[in-house]
């Protein structure tokens, strides 16, 4: 009888050893299959915008963005811009926050002088609308929200003759840090795609059509 | 084998300590005209720290800061005299001079630049050197 008990748990060891062998078989041959997919992927050389640069860390802390001296003490007793920028409307290009608004809804109150908080700018509601040979939509400049930052001897007439048409200005120029330039790129919004239409944001009339390059009106193959 | 482990390696550390200026707060200007020079860390002037208390107008008309980055000059014996930084640096509108390294702050040997700006991102360096060099050549 002991025999028999002893060759039945034997036989179900064995049954079960080889089961479980069967599963860790199968297991390892779906493990292969999956090791060939990955040699079909494709080269990582392939990748959509591989050239184009990762997103920076957007508003780092003074001791995380490089050109803060760690090993300086001062450093961490810095604000870090994240702090600040709590509760203020969000822009997706500068500092990722937008200035002129937070002003205009009361979030922020910078003094207009040094040492009274109470003198208040001297704001000019003035739109200037420069019309652009390019298919791009006209430019609209309003002074408003200039005016509710800087004075008007910041930028006239050193930088802007403050007559009409007297102004040559063009996107090279502006790139180059001169003209508009001189803030929009450094301090104030910056010039990318993404910011075009701040300034480019009067449509065009509807009958406005490019106007046509002289050589190719006067080529005889046309 | 080895070797290549060695400089992917090397190239690791370099990335490390490089400065990585792409993370500095857009408008951060770094100014050393003169830090280096004396042995005092380049000064960092964060542009949004100051936007939010001061319009443009107090620093760039009333003060008479230019619109360039290491364009001022500026030396801390005029900043004594309550000019530049020293016109709220003096212990009234804000903290004073003592506290040399909220102002020196930076990575030593960094130039001075306006940083995320446009133009450097698209060209070549922003920032020309301070000439002192002497007027014969006019």
């Amino acid at each position: 009888m002991t025999m028999k008990k002893y060759l039945l748990i034997l036989m179900a060891l064995l049954l079960a050893v080889m089961f479980t062998g069967a599963g860790v078989m199968a297991a390892e041959k779906k493990d292969a299959k999956k090791a060939e997919a990955k040699k079909a992927t494709v080269s990582s050389a392939n990748v959509f915008n591989r050239l184009l640069k990762k997103e920076k860390v957007k508003n780092a802390s003074p001791a995380d963005d490089g050109i803060h001296d760690v090993a300086n003490d001062g450093t961490h007793v810095l604000q870090p811009p994240l702090i600040a920028y709590e509760g203020l409307p969000g822009t997706d290009f500068g500092n990722y926050v937008d200035w002129v608004k937070a002003l205009d809804d009361g979030l922020l109150k910078p003094r207009y002088d040094r040492f009274d908080p109470k003198v208040e700018p001297l704001v000019m509601d003035l739109d200037i609308v420069r019309e652009v040979k390019a298919s791009v939509p006209d430019v609209v400049f309003p002074h408003k929200p200039h005016t509710q930052w800087l004075h008007c001897s910041n930028c006239h007439p050193k930088i802007f003759i403050p007559q009409r048409n007297a102004n040559v200005i063009n996107m090279s120029a502006i790139l180059l840090g001169q003209k508009c330039g001189v803030c929009h790129g450094k301090v104030s919004f910056p010039i990318n795609t993404k910011s075009c239409k701040k300034c480019h944001s009067k449509e065009k009339p509807a009958d406005w059509k490019p106007p046509q390059s002289e050589a190719s009106l006067k080529t005889p193959w046309r | 084998m080895f070797r290549s482990a060695l400089i992917g390696l090397l190239g690791v550390v370099a990335v490390l300590i490089m400065p990585q200026s792409a993370k500095a707060e857009y408008a951060d200007v770094v100014i050393n005209n003169y830090s280096d020079a004396a042995g005092m860390r380049p000064v960092v002037f964060p542009h949004w720290y100051h936007r939010i208390r001061f319009r443009c107008k107090v620093c760039h008309a009333d003060l008479g800061f230019e619109f360039k980055a290491g364009g001022n000059k500026i030396t801390m014996a005029k900043i004594i005299d309550g000019q530049f930084c020293g016109a709220c640096h003096n212990g009234e509108i804000s903290w004073s001079v003592e506290n040399c390294g909220m102002c020196h702050s930076g990575v030593t040997g960094t130039p001075t630049s306006i940083h995320g700006s446009t133009v450097q991102r698209l060209v070549a360096p922003t920032y020309k050197a301070l000439e002192d060099k002497p007027q014969a050549q006019k």
